[in-house]
């Protein structure tokens, strides 16, 4: 098995024969993935070395410190968080091999298509209709709140297959070609102003059979490998202490005391205890990753973090008083990222908003720790046994 | 920033915890506990010779050179998160943890402390501190006079006693010991008042030493305190989620009421970060990290909140049930409440963080 002292050495081996200081960045950043020092735990020949995820510390550190360049993970988190385990569980090996180092190195962004204007929670209902032609698929549909859409070069979409069977059974995977002319994506203004999310409107897409994950009527099961993946990569970074939305609140506090107020003072306190406690607990559940020992405690960060982030900035405008009315900038724009810190608490408070709704809202993740972590009974439930078809909407 | 702290459970913990656990629930169960709490002596003292001596829980934080185990904080830490799961009277957290931590920053060689330490490393003697239960790290100890809510003061054999020259160890027969009537029945509390001038007990330390032996003594208290409420929360809300399973109204269980559900989930998501933060206090003492005193004040914060909001959902839960002496609920609320204001409130704690994590209070 692939050791640290061994991946060590082959990631000097690839500094080396790629000089950071000299080596373009893309070619540089192809070059780490065909040394297998991608995401360590891949399997060989896909970006990695089929050794064990706690490692990759050890060659991110190695990189860090020669400053080789990063593949910018915030900018592709849809394809490095969502998509690339969907298709290294699901995809061909030649599904594989032509869309992993694309989707690593960043030349390729991906975005989901899984939201629909009828289909959120209950996204098994959705209604985008996929029909076999021949070789091909052909998709018509409206999908809705798609971040990076605008910049995104394929999609994991959602269809529905077989309307005539239970909802959770008549669903297909597949990889969407954005660039196909049926795709029209179409910018949506969110509460910030700018337009992070997008419609997308699918009229006739043709999607080859070859770019089906998982066999057709099995959309559901692999969906959930998606699922799973975008609420654990949550816990995944290591922050330091105020590494979070709590760090321009304190700064601000300590720099400008005129702002201090006996009640300010009593909230701060007990949203930064909380900050400090959800941050060890985020690096609990690293320790336990690392240990081989991971627990279903990462679906309660998100609920955590969600509404800490809004405690927090809701705060932060309170503190600024007269400054806490004003916005930095309302002109719409088409961000390729999400950004927290470089803009201002006005900014925070509004698009913190979207964290107990993005990726599963906190009501539906506390059902999902009611039932799947505590074990508590399930809600009756009428859509089980019911074709999609017949369904009320 | 320092090293970040070891948040896990190591296997000698856990294999620590099987032991302290199998003979919790062997031999202080509820009928048990509730039966001894009527008796008016909670404390069962051949549970507390196996505890002690058996499994050597006593001993943790004492070096194998005075008779102890030579183990930690962490380790303690798990034999409490036990103790408060079954909210078992014993002289643990004041006597092993406290009482214990405080003579452990005195002069170790002198045979007056050394001798003391053995005693206590086997549970042979107990020794408790004489000072309020709601003393915080940072609280002076009282200067002289009858000192009242000490903590398992009926319990010991020998009291620590802060005086304005020192500290002193005075035997329980020295003193005047007159119990109060707890809101905690499993943690009993009594007034210790001096017997008379020609009994002062043994002085151990001298002022500055003392002062700084009482500081360190709490501080342990403080931060293993969260490991006991992380155990009493975790039984809160499994008893909880059991019993909302079996509870049928309306013709369903009542634990698929959403209603229902996401308050054990949101209490779910507390203890998680319940876990972490008493983790971290435990770690901190244990490595005796610079950290530390932020890393209590931290915990205790958030840890007494999350115990206390687990013991009333867990009423509430309960429904008629909960509001009964025969159910152990109540058992579970009253250490949760006391133990909220044990070693400082959370307010308390906040405060200290003002300081400590440099943020500072107006004007
Ligand atoms: C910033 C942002 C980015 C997003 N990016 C994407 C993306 O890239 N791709 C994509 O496919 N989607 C994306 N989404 C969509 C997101 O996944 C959905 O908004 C979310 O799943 C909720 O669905 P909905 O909006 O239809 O709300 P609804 O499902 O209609 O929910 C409305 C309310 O009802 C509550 N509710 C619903 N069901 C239950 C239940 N069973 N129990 C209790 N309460 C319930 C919800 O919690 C909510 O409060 C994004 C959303 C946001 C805000």
């Amino acid at each position: 098995m692939t050791d640290a002292a061994e991946l060590r050495d082959r990631t000097r081996a690839l500094l080396r024969a790629h000089p950071p200081a000299t080596t373009d960045r893309t070619d540089f950043l192809r070059a780490r993935f065909d040394a297998g020092l991608a995401w360590v735990h891949y399997p060989p020949g896909l970006g990695g070395l089929g050794a064990p995820r706690s490692l990759q510390s050890v060659v991110d550190g190695e990189l860090a410190a020669a400053a080789a360049p990063d593949n910018d993970p915030r900018r592709i988190g849809i394809g490095l968080g969502m998509a690339a385990p969907t298709l290294l569980a699901h995809g061909s090996d030649e599904v594989k091999q032509r869309f992993l180092r694309p989707l690593w190195v960043g030349e390729e962004v991906w975005c989901q298509l899984f939201s629909e204007p009828g289909a959120g929670s209950d996204l098994a209902a959705l209604s985008t209709r996929a029909v076999r032609d021949g070789a091909d698929w052909v998709v018509n549909g409206q999908k809705v709140w798609t971040s990076s859409a605008h910049v995104a070069r394929w999609a994991i979409l959602i269809a529905r297959t077989d309307p005539d069977v239970p909802k959770h059974q008549g669903l297909t995977y597949f990889i969407c070609d954005m660039s196909h002319p049926g795709v029209e994506v179409r910018p949506l203004r969110q509460i910030t102003g700018e337009a992070e999310f997008n419609e997308v409107f699918l009229t006739d897409v043709r999607i080859p059979d070859a770019h089906r994950l998982g066999g057709t009527g099995d959309g559901w099961r692999v969906a959930q490998t998606t699922l799973m993946n975008e609420r654990v990569s949550i816990g995944g970074a290591r922050l330091p202490r105020e590494g979070g939305m709590i760090g321009p609140v304190a700064t601000a506090w300590r720099e400008r005391p005129e702002l201090r107020t006996h009640d300010l003072h009593q909230r701060l306190l007990a949203l930064w205890v909380e900050a400090e406690v959800a941050r060890l607990t985020g690096e609990r559940l690293r320790q336990q990753l690392v240990a081989g020992e991971p627990g279903p405690e990462g679906s309660g960060m998100k609920l955590q973090f969600a509404r800490l982030n809004q405690e927090i900035s809701g705060l932060e405008v309170e503190l600024l008083g007269e400054e806490g009315l004003l916005y930095d900038d309302w002109t719409l724009c088409r961000p390729e990222l999400v950004d927290f810190t470089g803009r201002e608490a006005g900014y925070r408070y509004l698009r913190s908003k979207g964290n107990s709704i993005e990726g599963g809202t906190s009501e539906v993740l506390l059902n999902i720790i009611a039932e799947r972590v505590l074990r508590l009974p399930a809600e009756p439930r009428t859509d089980k046994d019911v074709a999609w078809k017949d369904l009320t909407r | 920033m320092s090293a970040q702290p070891d948040l896990l459970y190591s296997g000698t913990e856990n294999d620590l915890r099987a032991a302290v656990r199998s003979l919790l629930t062997d031999r202080a169960d509820t009928p048990a506990l509730l039966a001894r709490v009527e008796s008016g002596d909670p404390y069962d003292t051949s549970l507390w010779d196996t505890l002690a001596a058996g499994i050597g829980a006593a001993g943790l934080l004492i070096p194998e050179k005075l008779g102890g185990q030579g183990a930690g904080h962490r380790e303690a830490a798990v034999v409490l998160e036990e103790l408060g799961r079954a909210v078992t009277p014993a002289p643990y957290l004041t006597g092993s943890v406290v009482a214990t931590e405080m003579l452990l920053a005195l002069d170790t060689q002198a045979p007056e402390v050394a001798d003391l330490l053995e005693a206590l490393a086997t549970g042979h003697r107990v020794a408790v501190p004489a000072l309020p239960l709601t003393t915080a790290p940072d609280d002076a100890p009282p200067a002289g006079g009858p000192v009242n809510a000490v903590a398992d003061a009926v319990r010991a054999d020998v009291l620590l006693v802060p005086r304005p020259d020192g500290l002193y160890a005075v035997e329980a027969a020295e003193v005047t010991l007159t119990p109060q009537t707890p809101l905690d029945l499993t943690r009993p509390l009594a007034t210790v008042a001096p017997l008379g001038e020609d009994t002062p007990g043994t002085r151990i330390a001298d002022a500055p030493t003392a002062r700084a032996a009482v500081r360190r003594g709490l501080l342990a208290g403080a931060g293993l305190l969260a490991s006991e409420q992380l155990g009493l929360a975790e039984w809160c809300l499994e008893e909880s989620v059991r019993h909302t399973r079996e509870r049928h109204q309306f013709n369903r269980p009542v634990g698929s009421f959403q209603a229902l559900k996401h308050r054990m989930a949101q209490l779910w998501v507390e203890i998680v970060n319940a876990r972490a933060a008493a983790r971290a206090a435990a770690d901190a003492l244990a490595t005796g990290s610079p950290d530390t005193p932020l890393a209590v004040a931290l915990a205790q914060a958030y840890c007494s909140q999350v115990a206390v909001h687990a013991a009333e959902e867990c009423v509430q839960l309960h429904g008629g049930i909960g509001m009964t002496w025969e159910h152990p609920a109540h058992l579970a609320l009253k250490r949760a409440k006391a133990d909220s204001l044990a070693f400082g409130t959370p307010g308390r704690h906040r405060q200290s963080l003002a300081t400590l994590a440099d943020l500072p209070a107006p004007g």
